[in-house]
């Protein structure tokens, strides 16, 4: 099964993220994410990370799990390059993060994203999950 | 993506109007800056909407503006401008960006093409070391929690404090490099995390460190006034922003300003529009907050332009006296202004929101620096790596009709995952070369997405914010030496 598409948006760049079930959706958003920031083939997954996101609703609930990554990159400079949503309802998820440190001299950097918007933030289901984001690029 | 087929009236060639009546619930109307060309691209996407989204702001006054280089944002389009008033107006994050503070700022050299170009490699070499950049790049500034504090609340003025640059440097910069209202508390722990690390930092994306030489100048006397004095003169451009602090600190108020608009039960058409009140506790901490980010860039760009200057002393080995590098101007255009303007006859204290769009206040200003007390504030538009940058002054009729607000940029016509798919990072920078201009850039893909392809011609940007009167051309300059985050 696919695990995203990446699409145009005119000053920014946005993707579709797919999932079996809701879960899956949410843990490939993420890794579509991430291959926006680096190349994610010379990735290892030498760290395992818990992380923990509560919000109002499923939408917010998206755009903060995708920011508390991006806040984690920037802070810990983890590079993500697998997910599993472990827990995950209207108002909480619980995720394992796995990937490594940023090795300047081995890893290779693409311009990357500012932030997840709620820009044209869609949720669907319709055999399986479809999930659009666009990001502040 | 569907072409928008909404109603544009013609007023001039320059002007088109949104009627108040395209959609119910909008409170101005919409006004666009373009010419008839320019028309054609920006139907094809749909920032129009945009445009019309945002005059349901509340207390929103005038129109709701939108410059030549408007592209299609998230909320707010990039090239917005929207005052609302503070008495019972709202402010809304989405209308400064998450880059808070992104912005640009221009140095002159008393240095001239020839010497440079023979000197660009090495140039570059050293700016690219000493000026971190890229995705997630990491400062040579190492401050502690309460020491940044200081840096969101006293913005460019810490930076020179700590010998960072000189007095005359904060006198050319928006609002002296300190905006007013800074709270430290007002900024979450995480966009203080964010910041403590990145402080000093290029970034990545369209920021960059250009190298330009004059190409031309359209009114000479003003380009004096500025220390411009003649063609082949080179300019040194920063453009950066608030990085990850500044993105963390909308991403904290979009969404606690998504809970406001329910409490406040406003009515928009876009969730990335979330404000409040400019008056309520949610709006004033927004602005706080909003106000250390823009700090934080301030002294950004302030430290940038030091080790710039380190760079330039090293490889030219002259003094710093000798090359001149005296900034003529710093200006932000990602933010939101408390500014006072006559509509419709009445004085009114206004919540201006630049998103994507240049102050650009006229001569006798009283906030613009008094040595551009006789021109006008200097304005600076960039374009993109491969074509040219202008230089322009504020006018009356901006202050008029655009709340002191004209055009940042080229605007961005092809995505950037496009402009991927259709060429290579090698190519572009090839190309580059062989017209003469270097480039070095921190991410892979970086030069691809930045390339001539995915801009509009600044030139015809720039050439409708001259004709509609919102602002005066200066001076043309053209890259030589680019550094891209």
């Amino acid at each position: 099964m696919k695990r995203f598409d990446i699409i145009d948006h005119t000053a920014d760049i946005g993707m579709i993220a797919y999932g079996r079930e809701l879960k899956e959706a949410f843990a490939n958003a993420a890794y579509a994410m991430f291959t926006l920031i680096a190349d994610l083939e010379g990735v290892k997954e030498v760290a395992c990370r818990q992380i923990e996101v509560q919000a109002r609703d499923q939408e917010s609930l998206l755009v903060s799990w995708l920011n508390e990554l991006l806040y984690l990159f920037d802070v810990e400079e983890t590079i993500f390059c697998r997910f599993e949503i472990t827990q995950l309802d209207e108002n909480n998820l619980k995720a394992k993060g796995w990937g490594e440190k940023l090795d300047r001299a081995r890893h290779s950097l693409k311009a990357g994203v500012k932030a997840a918007t709620y820009h044209m933030l869609k949720i669907e289901k319709d055999n399986g999950y479809k999930i659009w984001v666009i990001f502040d690029a | 993506m569907a072409r928008w087929e909404g109603p544009l009236k013609k007023i001039d060639d320059y002007r088109w109007e949104i009627p108040q009546s395209y959609k119910s619930g909008m409170r101005v109307p919409g006004l666009i800056y373009a010419d008839e060309k320019m028309l054609e691209s920006i139907r094809e996407e749909q920032a129009p909407e945009q445009v019309a989204n945002v005059a349901f702001l509340p207390g929103i006054v005038g129109y709701s503006l939108a410059m030549p280089d408007i592209h299609w944002g998230y909320g707010f389009p990039i090239g917005g401008v929207a005052a609302t008033r503070i008495e019972d107006g709202v402010v809304s994050p989405g209308g400064v960006g998450y880059d808070i503070n992104c912005g640009v700022r221009l140095l002159r050299t008393n240095l001239r093409e020839q010497g440079v170009k023979a000197k660009i490699g090495s140039l570059l070499s050293e700016l690219f070391v000493n000026v971190p950049s890229g995705v997630g790049s990491k400062g040579k500034i190492r401050v502690s929690t309460r020491e940044l504090d200081k840096i969101l609340s006293h913005g460019a003025r810490w930076a020179v404090e700590q010998g960072f640059g000189t007095r005359q440097d904060l006198e050319v910069t928006e609002e002296g490099g300190c905006l007013k209202g800074a709270d430290p508390d007002k900024v979450s722990i995480k966009a203080k995390e964010r910041g403590l690390p990145q402080s000093g930092t290029l970034g990545s994306g369209n920021h960059f460190l250009e190298v330009q030489v004059v190409e031309e100048i359209y009114e000479l006397a003003i380009a004096r006034v500025m220390g411009i004095e003649e063609v082949g003169q080179v300019l040194l451009l920063i453009h950066t922003g608030s990085r990850g602090l500044g993105h963390q600190v909308c991403d904290d108020y979009v969404r606690m300003l998504r809970e406001a608009v329910r409490k406040y039960d406003i009515n928009l058409p876009d969730r990335e529009l979330a404000c409040a009140p400019v008056k309520s506790s949610e709006g004033q901490d927004y602005l706080a907050a909003m106000a250390c980010a823009a700090n934080y860039a301030w002294a950004n760009r302030q430290c940038i332009t030091h080790w710039a200057r380190e760079c330039f002393v090293r490889v030219f080995g002259k003094s710093l006296s000798q090359i001149g590098l005296e900034m003529i101007y710093d200006v932000a255009h990602n933010i939101a202004k408390m500014e006072t303007y006559e509509v419709n006859g009445k004085k009114l204290n206004l919540c201006v929101h630049r998103k994507g769009a240049t102050r650009a206040f006229p001569i006798a200003h009283p906030d613009i620096p008094s040595r551009y007390g006789k021109i006008g504030q200097p304005v600076l538009i960039p374009g993109d790596m491969g074509r040219c940058s202008y230089v322009a002054v504020g006018t009356e009729r901006a202050m008029k009709e655009s709340f002191g607000s004209v055009c940042h940029g080229a605007g961005r016509v092809k995505s950037r995952s496009a402009a991927k798919r259709s060429l290579r990072d090698e190519d572009v920078a090839r190309e580059l070369a062989s017209r003469g201009i270097q480039v070095r850039a921190a991410s892979k893909g970086g030069l691809a997405e930045e390339a001539s392809e995915a801009y509009k011609d600044v030139t015809e940007v720039v050439e409708v914010c001259h004709k509609a009167g919102l602002c005066r051309k200066v001076v043309k300059a053209t890259p030589i030496g680019v550094i891209k985050g």
